[in-house]
């Protein structure tokens, strides 16, 4: 086997398969990327995990046919520090070298006999533009539970009703729910998967932007061994689904408020930032609005204390409530526009932070940042 | 000049020397003795009798054949077989203990306490109006007698460590001053072992080193103490020239709040042992609510059946004082343990991390309810002041009144 392609072409796609790769592999072979040059003259580079997997497929300008399995963090830092010259890559016997201009690296190959094959790809169900839906993932994605004990809450809910696609995400404390239009191959199209959050939103990060990315799901609607795929720009990853199960989150939607405020996104952020240098991990920063003024503090009596005042346009009674400050950072990180709504009851009850004007009446936004305030002691 | 033993008139010189340590004499078995007096005079042992108690308290007749405090109750009874055994009785000992502790409480608001029969009084403000330390010292002496029917030994002292070291040098019943000008040749003669923070492990090594008595200890270059000791070898130098630089706070906070249970028989089924956690849970939540803490720390203490012990700790997202999250917590830190079908001798649940409730914050979760089990719970503790402490509690907790054995 063997084959030449540009350093850059070559680098960009081991570089994108290195990403899913496990960084403790439970069997050694699965550390291995796997390259395959086809009879058509397609390399194909591929990475899995049992979880999740990913492949690119390149046409090349010169190759002979052959598989191959070497260590694919090896080469990713390999093709990464080649200067800007073809890269040859040549299978001899048990090695592969890869030449680039006066650089030249021997690499011991692994056994390709005893790699897994990759998932076959579920059946395509439609497709949507590769920038609405990277925006649409990592605005939900952020409210996704990190704690892997807790695997219901990592995940990110998809739904998809006919044109209409869903996404949704709560840690418990917030929930950022998003929807966005989308083209299924048959317009009565419905699904329910939930997705690995963290892998989801690392593949949206990697699309190539203005493409368009096809997603495959297989097991719809139904319950057990699930899979959804994502393809775009000759580049395919597929992941197992997690269990369905999921809160009964539109109830929780409040949709009426007694209070409504509205900032500029930037300063507002800015200020969060400033008063929170002062305020422990999983502490809150205390809003007090007061008429045409909202005072943001952090700090307790015993420690350091911070206070900043800002003119907000406001609309309801005076009022005190406490959010976790990385939460509302996060939350106004995701609401992608210069102005900052926030909607709200009582000081107990959920709130809600959405962005730019006000949607018309009984419109509901296409994105919704839900925020659970935190009680301050009685 | 040599400590004296003061009379109450004082005379001995207490110049710069603040610092009282009162210690109450045997206190369980002195009032347990108020109720008992023909027992004067005779070796009494405060404790439960049970196979696995321990004793709490033993009068001077009893240590005279050995026995001492924490020490299992059948070694005490080998020791000093005619001893008369009174089952501790909590609620009379606090009783007394609050009143003791009201007469410091008149003297100076500088009060530590130590246990609920010790503690330091930093009486240099009260020389005005109460007189010197030694005057002082014997008035407290002479209230605490007459009032409750109990003695304490005094130690008076620049500081306190050493006034610690006098009261015991002076107990029963005594008063010692150690003069400011004193304290070295005070301390010198004494074991090293006398010193606060030398456990067995320091003593052993000290020994292996040559070193007997803090007067030898003195004698050794800091350098070498720092070099066999870390940071604690400046510690003991400074402690052997009687330098204490510690003052007496009058509020020390709880460092944690925690129970611990033996088994009657050693236990290896796990749901009896989380009932166990439970219990404890309940118990300690209730006591942190009591004295106004949420604490972030979880950490259980299981010892198997031949002694070793093994504790797991679990730092929560935030504080709490709820028993429902800490028997969660504690029943998690349990089954990660793996001592799945392995025999338990003791349990125990701790909170540790401790602050003050009312700066605690809680994240409300999407969904809670507004009234939770923080409510509950307070709820609990209302019925229990009322009704006592059987009034309420977890359903699994009940015994079963009319099993098989009650009929």
């Amino acid at each position: 086997m063997m084959f030449r392609v540009d350093r850059d072409v070559l680098a960009e796609a081991v570089a994108w398969t290195a990403r899913s790769l496990p960084a403790r592999p439970s069997v050694p072979v699965l550390a291995g990327m796997r390259l395959e040059v086809t009879d058509d003259q397609q390399l194909k580079l591929s990475g899995f995990d049992y979880e999740v997997s990913a492949e690119v497929t390149l046409d090349l300008q010169t190759g002979e046919s052959g598989v191959v399995l070497v260590s694919g963090r090896l080469l990713a830092e390999i093709t990464r520090a080649l200067p800007a010259q073809p890269v040859d890559f040549v299978v001899e016997g048990a090695k592969a070298v890869v030449t680039c201009g006066t650089a030249r690296f021997t690499l011991l190959t692994m056994p390709v006999e005893d790699y897994p094959s990759l998932p076959a790809m579920p059946p395509a169900a439609g497709r949507v533009g590769s920038d609405i839906f990277a925006s649409a993932v990592a605005q939900v994605a952020t409210a996704a539970g990190k704690d892997d004990t807790l695997p219901m809450l990592t995940g990110v809910r998809m739904e998809i009703d006919g044109d209409t696609v869903t996404l949704a995400a709560t840690d418990r404390y917030r929930l950022a729910v998003r929807e966005l239009k989308w083209q299924p191959d048959q317009p009565d199209f419905q699904a329910i998967a939930m997705i690995p959050g963290r892998t989801l939103a690392d593949t949206a990060k990697s699309l190539v932007t203005g493409a368009e990315v096809e997603i495959a799901l297989s097991s719809v609607g139904g319950t057990g061994e699930g899979m959804i795929g994502f393809s775009s720009s000759g580049r395919r990853t597929t992941t197992r689904l997690l269990d369905p199960e999921f809160p009964k989150y539109r109830s929780l939607l409040p949709t009426e408020f007694s209070a409504r405020a509205e900032l500029v996104t930037s300063s507002f952020v800015e200020a969060v930032k400033r008063v929170a240098l002062v305020a422990e991990r999983n502490t809150p920063v205390r809003l007090a609005f007061r008429g045409d003024e909202v005072v943001l503090e952090a700090g307790s009596g015993d420690e350091a204390q911070a206070v900043e005042v800002l003119p907000v346009d406001f609309d309801g009674g005076e009022i005190n409530i406490a959010f976790n400050h990385q939460f509302l950072l996060e939350g106004l990180g995701a609401i992608d526009s210069d102005v900052a709504r926030l909607q709200f009851t009582t000081s107990t009850k959920p709130a809600i932070l959405t962005g730019g004007k006000p949607v018309e009446d009984g419109g509901i936004p296409d994105y919704r940042y839900l925020i659970m305030p935190i009680r301050l002691s009685s | 000049m040599l400590p004296q033993v003061t009379t109450p008139t004082g005379k001995a010189d207490d110049t710069g020397c603040p610092i009282l340590h009162v210690d109450m004499d045997a206190f369980f078995a002195a009032v347990e003795l108020i109720d008992r007096p023909e027992l004067t005079g005779t070796p009494v042992i405060v404790g439960a009798a049970g196979a696995r108690g321990v004793v709490l308290s033993a009068t001077y007749e009893a240590r005279r054949f050995g026995v001492h405090s924490a020490m299992p109750m059948t070694r005490a009874m080998r020791l000093c077989p005619q001893a008369t055994v009174i089952p501790p009785s909590h609620g009379k000992y606090g009783a007394i203990s609050k009143g003791v502790f009201e007469i410091f409480h008149a003297v100076t608001p500088l009060v530590e306490p130590l246990s609920v029969d010790e503690a330091f009084l930093d009486v240099g403000g009260a020389r005005r109006r109460l007189g010197s330390p030694v005057q002082v010292a014997a008035a407290i002496r002479a209230q605490v007698a007459e009032r409750f029917g109990v003695t304490c030994s005094v130690g008076v002292a620049s500081t306190k460590f050493v006034a610690k070291l006098a009261s015991r040098q002076c107990k029963p019943d005594g008063l010692l001053v150690v003069p400011a000008d004193g304290v070295v040749d005070f301390l010198h003669p004494l074991p090293v072992a006398a010193l606060w923070g030398v456990g067995e492990r320091t003593e052993q090594a000290l020994t292996r080193l040559g070193i007997k008595t803090v007067g030898d200890l003195a004698r050794v270059p800091v350098a070498t103490l720092q070099r066999e000791f870390g940071a604690a070898g400046s510690h003991l130098a400074a402690l052997a020239w009687g330098r204490d630089e510690r003052r007496v706070t009058a509020h020390v906070p709880d460092k944690s709040i925690g129970n611990e249970e033996t088994f009657a028989h050693d236990v290896d089924d796990p749901e009896t042992i989380m009932r166990e956690l439970l219990r404890l849970s309940e118990r300690v939540a209730a006591r942190l609510r009591a004295a106004g803490y949420v604490g972030r720390t979880v950490s259980v203490k299981l010892r198997r059946s031949d002694f070793t012990t093994i504790t797991r700790s679990r730092t929560l997202r935030e504080a709490t004082d709820v028993a429902k999250e800490i028997h969660t917590t504690a029943c998690d830190l349990y089954r990660a343990a793996g001592l799945d079908r392995v025999r338990l001798r003791l349990v125990g649940v701790r909170m540790e991390n401790l602050r003050p409730a009312d700066t605690a914050t809680r994240q409300i979760g999407l969904g809670d309810r507004e009234i939770g089990w923080r409510e509950a719970e307070q709820a609990m503790d209302k019925a229990i002041r009322r009704f006592g402490p059987d009034a309420v509690r977890p359903a699994s907790l009940v015994r079963k009144r009319f099993g098989p054995m009650d009929l």
